[in-house]
């Protein structure tokens, strides 16, 4: 078993968990944090993706043990109270989801996206971007539409996660 | 995934002595390989021992007429380093296009040479660049490192910690990815040295990566796309899958070279 400790949305967190666990596993089994989801088997869909240290990861391809002593910044740790993150709130607006299965790792992935270009963005690195997250609903065409709103609503500038 | 025990090593020689103490231990780096081929149970190492927090393992070097770049140093960290973008652009472009942006944030030179995956990018890039592989025992040329797919000159206990090249007079990387995984169907990359043109190429080859003879030969006399015109690769010992047939890749390979070469003349 591994002691592991990080530091998840701001609070610090421990657990006893084996060292094979996921840090998607732990994430939801442990922190009850479901939103970040698991949608393959493969590391392909992203919709595990979380912010590691302010980088955007993929949470099953990585053990908990891996991530001790970093900081995790999930779904739930965007939106300010009440008041949803630009970025979320973009993805409503533009009718960025219809399940909403891939929404989380969506977002995760976009917030990173935006963070790394302080420059502003375009469709087509935005659609670049996205090649690790996958959707079945949409299209993409609003998700791209929502990062891009997201993107200019933030001002072109790097905004930190949480 | 089966039972594994993770530990964290600080230092290369902490690294090591890990392993040896190990039943049956691996080196994870950023696991972007590694752990899901656990998750498939194809692979079921006893022990796991993290490189990922060795500084020793990590940065990218521009001196003079040499680049060296640690074996940690991410994709991501590659792709978007300002000195690299100057001394050889063509391996910032290679990285950049390397799975996603999330795996790039995690996987590292290292991992993806030493896993040698007949279909990554790296492999293209430290064979046709004539790189040294460095590793805690001694230093590997490249033409020498890579053995046959998923097998290297690497010993178990043995750990790359960095590769070094001279720079390129040009270089070029061209690949036809396949679209669901981002591999390379067919990857080639192009460089000019001072002494010759050598061209490596990824995605195609039974045996993995292997340096097309037919394309260099050809880029000798003249480093322009126009002179692969009329050049043709034998489909002999290329692979043949549900992508793509071993014709189509020796076809593929002569396409990609020329992007390359374009690439590298600057567009
Ligand atoms: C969705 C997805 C898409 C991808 N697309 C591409 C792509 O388009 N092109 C491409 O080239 N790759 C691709 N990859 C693979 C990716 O580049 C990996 O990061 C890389 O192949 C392995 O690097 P790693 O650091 O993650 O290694 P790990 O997974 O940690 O390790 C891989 C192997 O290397 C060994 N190892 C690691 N570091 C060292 C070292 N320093 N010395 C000795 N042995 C070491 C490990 O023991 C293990 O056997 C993709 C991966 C995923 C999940
Ligand atoms: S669950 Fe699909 S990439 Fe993580
Ligand atoms: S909204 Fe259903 S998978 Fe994207």
């Amino acid at each position: 078993m591994a002691e592991i400790s990080m530091t998840v949305n701001g609070r610090k967190v421990t657990g006893t968990v084996e060292d094979r666990t996921l840090l998607v596993h732990f994430l939801r089994e442990n922190l009850g944090l479901t939103g970040t989801h698991v949608g393959c088997d493969t590391s392909q869909c992203g919709a595990c993706v979380v912010h590691l240290d302010g980088k955007a990861v993929k949470s099953c391809t990585m053990l908990a043990a891996q991530a001790s002593g970093s900081e995790v910044t999930t779904i739930e740790g965007l939106a300010q109270g009440a008041e949803l993150h630009p970025v979320q709130a973009a993805f409503r607006e533009h009718h960025g989801l219809q399940c909403g299965f891939c929404t989380p790792g969506m977002i995760m992935a976009a917030v990173d996206m935006i963070n790394r270009h302080p420059e502003g963005l375009d469709e087509k690195t935005v659609r670049a971007e996205l090649e690790g997250n996958l959707c079945r609903c949409t299209g993409y065409h609003n998700i791209v539409k929502a990062v891009l709103a997201a993107a200019e609503a933030m001002g072109g500038k790097a905004v930190k996660a949480a | 995934m089966h039972q594994t025990t993770y530990h964290r090593a600080s230092s290369i020689s902490e690294a090591v002595k890990m392993l040896k103490e190990a039943e049956d231990g691996k080196f994870v780096a950023g696991g972007q390989t590694l752990i899901p081929t656990m998750k498939q149970r194809l692979a079921a190492p006893s022990d796991l021992i993290d490189l990922r927090h060795i500084g020793e393992l990590k940065g990218i070097e521009v001196a003079g007429n040499t680049v060296k770049i640690g074996a940690g140093t991410t994709h991501a960290e590659v792709a978007r380093d300002a000195a690299l973008a100057k001394a050889c652009p063509a391996l910032c472009h290679l990285a950049a296009h390397i799975g996603d942006p999330h795996v790039r944030h995690m996987g590292t030179l290292g991992g993806s040479i030493a896993n040698n995956d007949p279909a990554a990018d790296y492999p293209a890039a430290v064979l046709a660049l004539a790189a040294t592989v460095h590793t805690n025992k001694r230093e590997i040329a490249a033409d020498d490192f890579f053995v046959d797919l998923f097998e290297t000159a690497l010993e178990d206990d043995e750990i790359v910690t960095a590769i070094s090249f001279a720079v390129p007079e040009k270089a070029g990387y061209a690949k036809f990815p396949n679209p669901a995984s981002r591999y390379a169907l067919t990857g080639v990359f192009v460089a000019k040295h001072a002494d010759g043109v050598r061209a490596a190429v990824t995605g195609a080859g039974e045996n993995g990566v292997f340096r097309a003879e037919a394309i260099e030969k050809a880029l000798v006399g003249a480093f322009e796309a126009s002179a692969l015109d009329g050049t043709t690769v034998p489909a002999d010992g290329l692979m043949s899958d549900i992508h793509a047939s071993a014709e189509y890749r020796a076809n593929l390979i002569v396409v990609m070279a020329k992007r390359a070469v374009q690439a590298a003349n600057g567009g």
